[in-house]
């Protein structure tokens, strides 16, 4: 009977997407409605293959094959996004990457910049939440995850959103709303998505066995929340026709660029520092077999954090239209926002107390290490930007870039690629990764990566800013953009070749977790007979 | 909404949130919790495997 109605709804999705493909209005709509009737129709086969089975019994133990999956796709969507960060910023340095007169429409830096940013903070940084949270509060909470099926809803449904986001911006549909680039009907799914997502995990959490919630599913519930909060408000627009991918935002003016950014700042608050921030709690103290070192301190970084990263967007609209009182604002709660993220570091770091030697021995723990030491970097270095004295050199220049990918590649990427070697063999039941040299090597590639991105972009940065507000003796500008390219062009290339680093160490990681599903090396299958405790 | 947003602002509601705030860290300082937070500490590192046992007799 289940199979018979998922089986319907299919049908009719799959209906619709044909009929929405037939009068599409434009290419990117039409492409999107004939990629929904591929993924529904794929479903629909399914479930009509299955109407009529006997029904199985009902599954036990933790539903851990959803995590499975979640850590291929963030490791097969980390690799994605790397690779076309690479080939963009080599485009910033070669503008012949354009490649042809019929590929340049598509392939220039303005389509394929977004479609780097979504995959690596919504696809590979998406992906690594979804797999870690479903395993996190599972664990925790002593329970498997609530729902059934539905989180395999969640996972597909937002492999969809993906595809959609990726196709709509190479053809041409986007809001021009950083981080928030998908048009409408792509809004609209991923609203969908996300509420079955809060249905999962606050489910699991409500039938938990533990009495406690501990602090790691905090963070990644207001995670959930709030990126639910902000997506809506933030995407509240009119599409032209229900035909077609343009809409226009319901809000206007500075109005609009506010409400961007206050959606904008807090993507980084609570998708990219929040949600991680739940793994930190989680894998550090398992990888290093050492409790968090206070939890008092973890209350505290959690309130403090949830209190005021709100506040903070309009740092990014410092001299604009934006009202002075407002920038202000932005500025001070910025520099405030410096101690909870300081509490929260201290509070990663100090957890190895008495088990630092670990690091010499350990290069998972090591990235773990390392990335809890980005995080306490780029929050030191966001609120010094914040500052409008600092901003009015630092804006719109490449120390922006830079300061983002410290955080991102240092921060966000490390910690995942942390928690994909801790569950990797967990997940398929190995003893061991296939190989620890490999880890190290990720470990040196992906560090040295980071170090030449973000000082080249600090030079860069500081140069390009100094050089747009040098005036001579008569009050005229000294330099054209087009100067500051072209002296750029060095420090672009070493930019590239910083990702080029991060791109080969995450390609190695690719290897190494492979053979570590296949089994080979010292990855033996564990027997659950013999299982004893590590120590 | 600027002027409701406005009005919360100025008004015993942003006391509120201030309140909210300030008592959960004395909250969480509180005298007398030194054990529980011993426990909550270490929630993670008890074996995964024991947890699932709990429910229901299932494995």
């Amino acid at each position: 009977m289940q199979h018979m109605i998922k089986a319907i709804l299919l049908g009719i999705v799959v209906l619709a997407a044909a009929f929405a493909t037939n009068f599409a209005r434009d290419l990117a709509f039409q492409v999107s409605a004939i990629i929904v009737i591929l993924w529904a129709g794929f479903f629909f086969i399914r479930e009509i293959g299955k109407i009529g089975n006997k029904p199985e019994p009902a599954p036990t133990g933790y539903m851990d094959d959803v995590v499975r999956a979640g850590v291929i796709a963030t490791v097969f969507w980390g690799i994605t996004g790397f690779t076309v960060g690479v080939w963009i910023a080599f485009e910033l340095a070669f503008p012949a990457l354009n490649l042809s007169e019929w590929t340049a429409p598509y392939m220039n830096f303005g389509r394929l910049r977004p479609l780097h940013t979504s995959a690596v903070i919504f696809a590979f940084g998406g992906n690594a939440l979804l797999a870690t949270s479903f395993y996190v509060v599972q664990r925790t909470s002593a329970t498997r995850l609530f729902g059934g099926s539905l989180a395999w809803f969640v996972f597909w449904g937002y492999q969809l959103f993906i595809v959609l986001a990726a196709v709509g911006y190479l053809l041409g549909a986007t809001q021009s709303r950083e981080y928030a680039e998908p048009e409408w009907y792509t809004d609209i799914w991923l609203t969908i998505v996300w509420v079955a997502y809060l249905v999962v995990f606050a489910g699991t959490i409500y039938k938990r066995k533990e009495p406690h919630i501990y602090v790691a599913n905090w963070f990644y519930l207001a995670f959930i929340l709030t990126i639910a909060m902000l997506h809506i408000v933030n995407n509240l627009a009119i599409p032209v026709s229900i035909f077609g991918a343009k809409s226009v935002s319901l809000f206007s003016g500075v109005q609009d660029a506010m409400t961007q950014w206050w959606y904008g700042h807090n993507a980084v608050g609570f998708f990219l520092t929040a949600g991680f921030l739940g793994m930190m709690y989680y894998f550090v103290p398992k990888q290093a077999n050492r409790p968090v070192f206070s939890y008092k301190l973890s209350i505290v970084h959690f309130w403090a954090l949830i209190f005021l990263y709100i506040w903070a967007g309009p740092h990014h609209l410092h001299y604009t239209a934006l009202p002075d009182w407002a920038q202000t604002l932005g500025m001070v709660m910025s520099v405030i926002l410096w101690m909870p993220s300081w509490g929260g570091m201290i509070n990663g770091l100090m957890t190895l107390s008495g088990a630092w030697d670990k690091l010499r021995t350990d290069p998972v723990l090591r990235i773990m290490v390392i990335s809890v030491a980005f995080y306490g970097m780029s929050t030191f270095e966001g609120p010094m930007m914040a500052i409008k004295a600092v901003n009015s050199l630092s804006h719109y220049t490449d120390w922006t870039i830079g300061h983002v990918h410290s955080g991102a590649l240092g921060w966000n990427g490390m910690i995942t690629f942390g928690a994909l070697y801790f569950l990797t063999p967990r997940l398929w039941g190995r003893e061991a990764l296939y190989s620890t040299r490999l880890v190290n090597y990720h470990f040196w590639l992906a560090t040295i990566g980071i170090v030449l991105y973000a000082s080249s972009m600090w030079v860069s940065g500081i140069m390009e800013g100094l050089m747009w507000r040098e005036v001579d003796a008569q009050g005229f500008l000294v330099n054209s953009f087009a100067d500051t390219v072209v002296a750029k062009f060095a420090l672009l290339v070493t930019r590239g070749t910083g990702g080029l680093f991060y791109l080969t160490g995450a390609l190695i990681m690719a290897y190494n977790l492979r053979m570590t599903v296949i089994g080979a090396g010292n990855a033996t299958p564990k027997h659950a007979a013999t299982t004893v405790p590590a120590e | 909404m600027y002027s409701l947003l406005r009005e919360l602002a100025d008004s015993w509601f942003m006391l509120m949130m201030f309140a909210f705030f300030i008592g959960t860290i004395i909250f969480a300082f509180r005298p007398g919790t030194k054990e529980s937070y011993d426990r909550l500490r270490n929630l993670p590192l008890q074996d995964d495997d024991i947890l699932i046992e709990d429910e229901s007799g299932e494995k």
